[in-house]
């Protein structure tokens, strides 16, 4: 064995340890790097205010009462989009209504009810692969699957005089929002997962003690003090959901609807497929409407976004425990 | 007396059947709930399967992921996914090497050198970068991006892969920046205070102790905004222009260049083409083939990055 041989005085590393000064060059090679990160940081954030004072300037000047109100008009070309706004709407609140039991339950599943156990492992596995599927791919599953598979088997059951036009075994509404409802369920649960983990063991055991069967506890207890936590997850998943394409577009997005949707079996405009479409599929239009449902699409999305953001922080601070 | 305290046990242990009936339903429901959440993504795959396979009945895997030309119309129909998965690759890799590096940069002025004011305008930046739709992000693209390096480059049209790829590039951001920072927020301070104690400056701490460190972390960045990338849709089907071309001169002068032509992704493929394609047709399982394809490579990307999050953490 041989002792290592001690570094050079000189070096940068040791220097300053010494009393010495570090070299001029060393200070100016410093300096360089810290430019870098900034430059990096910078390169990062130019582009966001990019895009938000395009969007901004240019979609204000479409924005106005009748763009909010009216109905697309002249192929398209002109006209407001309405009926996309509200398609949006009714996609948000069908997607609402079947992603909410789907992951509050599962995440009361595995915080309180099979806390540890090994099929709490696999639905956490489940979870993280619904994570990565591409959303085109929850597109191609829609329409195998809930458009095709269960609607054309409705059709079959029930509808089989309006045979061969199909009644429930098209793109639709429903099936659109069970397709975003599984994509933003990952969202979901680990937001009511985290709300619900916490909350203090020592509640769940007082409540218990006072003999309050497991349920009780659950309802009484542990979700009132989760549930800022809980609405924010479905908040923030939910304005993933309005600024979907793809699922939507193979499972009920309309080119064009004249009218709004009526029934659950019916299919919809919706904003990102309208602007989508006004952008590549149809020439000649006012410059103005494009940037415009962009912008309003932007709001509706960053809004979502920062009255969740709202909502936890004002649950954070909130919490006396 | 006695009677009273007869009713009195009988209402209590009426009211207890009640209560032990609904915590038992609500437990099995809340079990059923939670097996349905795994359910789905059995249905997920197993739908997949279904679909393509009668492709896979009439045509080889290999044909699929070898063959040089996509022409699904009817009388040529040739499925090769080639160009497709070319395509997805290469907008994926311009969008890595532009997003890894300015990723983990920022990730290491905002964790380890900016102050907590400027940190936190600098988070929420990020976190509008990361709602802004893919379709928004598409739409700039095409108008604003393809244009600008059109006149630039003097190229034949702006929507190209590169263009492509540097949207792809913003979109996978976000989440490298936010694993990345994670990663060395979890380094623990000893690492820190023990190099700055041996006389290393600020920067020396951050490239030799705490960025090796966070490696794995770093690794997981890599892998989920890769994940992203490849399954992003409608920014690639806006802003690449959609030509199936094999790109294969990525060293070629910049006129000829694959980097600065149209292509066309897979994700794009099945957005844009199942819209017209008659159910059970040939070219409709094509398609779903095209989406397990699709599936394998980002389940496989998400596997590694989640191998290097939880190994990293033992």
């Amino acid at each position: 064995m041989q002792a290592a041989a001690p570094a050079p005085v000189s070096s940068p590393e040791t220097s300053a340890l010494l009393g010495g000064k570090r070299p001029v060059w060393f200070r100016i090679w410093e300096g360089c790097q810290y430019g870098v990160l900034a430059l990096s940081t910078l390169s990062v954030l130019l582009p966001i205010l990019g895009i938000s004072w395009f969007l901004a300037s240019k979609g204000l000047a479409a924005l106005n009462w009748e763009f909010i109100t009216k109905a697309p008009e002249k192929q398209m070309q002109a006209g407001g989009i309405m009926p996309a706004l509200v398609g949006t709407l009714y996609l948000m609140a069908g997607t609402f209504l079947f992603a909410l039991p789907l992951g509050l339950f599962g995440a009361i599943y595995i915080t309180e009810y099979g806390r540890g156990s090994w099929f709490t492992r696999i639905l956490r596995l489940a979870i993280v692969n619904l994570a990565g599927v591409p959303s085109v791919v929850y597109g191609l599953f829609g329409l195998g699957f809930f458009v095709l598979f269960v609607g054309g088997g409705i059709d079959k059951m029930f509808f089989s005089q309006n045979l061969p036009k199909p009644t429930y075994g098209t793109g639709a509404l429903i099936w659109a929002s069970l397709t975003l409802a599984l994509l933003i369920l990952p969202v979901v649960i680990t937001a009511a997962e985290e709300a619900l983990l916490s909350v203090p063991d020592s509640f769940r055991q007082a409540s218990l003690a006072m003999g309050s069967t497991r349920w009780q506890t659950v309802w009484n207890v542990v979700l009132p003090s989760a549930l800022p936590g809980i609405l924010t997850g479905m908040i923030l998943g939910l304005s993933r959901a309005a600024g979907e394409t793809a699922p939507i577009l193979l499972t009920g997005a309309a080119y064009f609807q004249s009218t709004l949707p009526d029934s659950a079996h019916s299919p919809f405009m919706a904003l990102p497929y309208h602007l989508y479409i006004i952008s590549t599929q149809v020439p000649d239009i006012d410059q103005k409407i494009p940037w415009g449902t962009a912008l309003v699409l932007l709001i509706l999305v960053l809004g979502m976004n920062a009255v969740a953001s709202f909502f936890r922080a004002r649950a954070r601070a909130g919490r006396r425990w | 007396m006695a009677s009273q305290t007869e009713v009195k046990v009988q209402a209590s242990k009426a009211r207890q059947v009640g209560r032990d009936f609904s915590d038992r339903f609500m437990k099995a429901f809340i079990h059923v709930n939670a097996f349905m959440v795994v359910v789905s993504v059995f249905l997920i795959f197993a739908f997949l399967i279904k679909e393509s396979l009668p492709f896979f009945q009439q045509r080889s895997v290999k044909s699929l992921i070898l063959g040089p030309s996509w022409y699904p119309l009817e009388p040529s129909d040739t499925f090769g996914a080639l160009p497709l998965i070319g395509g997805t690759l290469l907008t994926t890799g311009i969008a890595i090497v532009i997003a890894l590096p300015l990723g983990v940069l920022c990730a290491i002025f905002l964790g380890e050198l900016a102050p907590s004011r400027l940190k936190n305008v600098l988070k929420s930046g990020v976190e509008v970068l990361a709602g802004i739709p893919s379709v928004v992000i598409g739409f700039i693209g095409m108008t604003v991006v393809g244009p600008l390096l059109q006149e630039k480059f003097g190229l034949l049209t702006g929507l190209t892969a590169f263009t492509g790829g540097l949207l792809l590039a913003f979109m996978a951001l976000p989440t490298i920046i936010s694993i990345a920072e994670d990663a060395l927020h979890a380094v623990p301070h000893d690492y820190r205070q023990a190099s700055l104690a041996l006389g290393a400056t600020r920067l020396q701490t951050i490239w030799r102790a705490v960025t090796p460190a966070a490696g794995r972390g770093i690794i997981a960045a890599l892998m989920l905004g890769l994940g992203r990338a490849i399954g992003e849709t409608m920014t690639v089907l806006m802003a690449t222009g959609n030509a199936a071309n094999v790109p294969n001169k990525l060293f070629a002068p910049v006129a000829d260049n694959s980097l600065f032509m149209s292509i066309r992704t897979l994700t794009a493929t099945i957005a844009a083409e199942m819209g017209e394609t008659p159910q059970g047709s040939l070219h409709y399982h094509a398609l779903f083939a095209l989406g397990i394809t699709l599936f394998l490579i980002t389940f496989t990307v998400n596997t590694l990055a989640d191998l290097a999050l939880h190994r990293g953490k033992r």
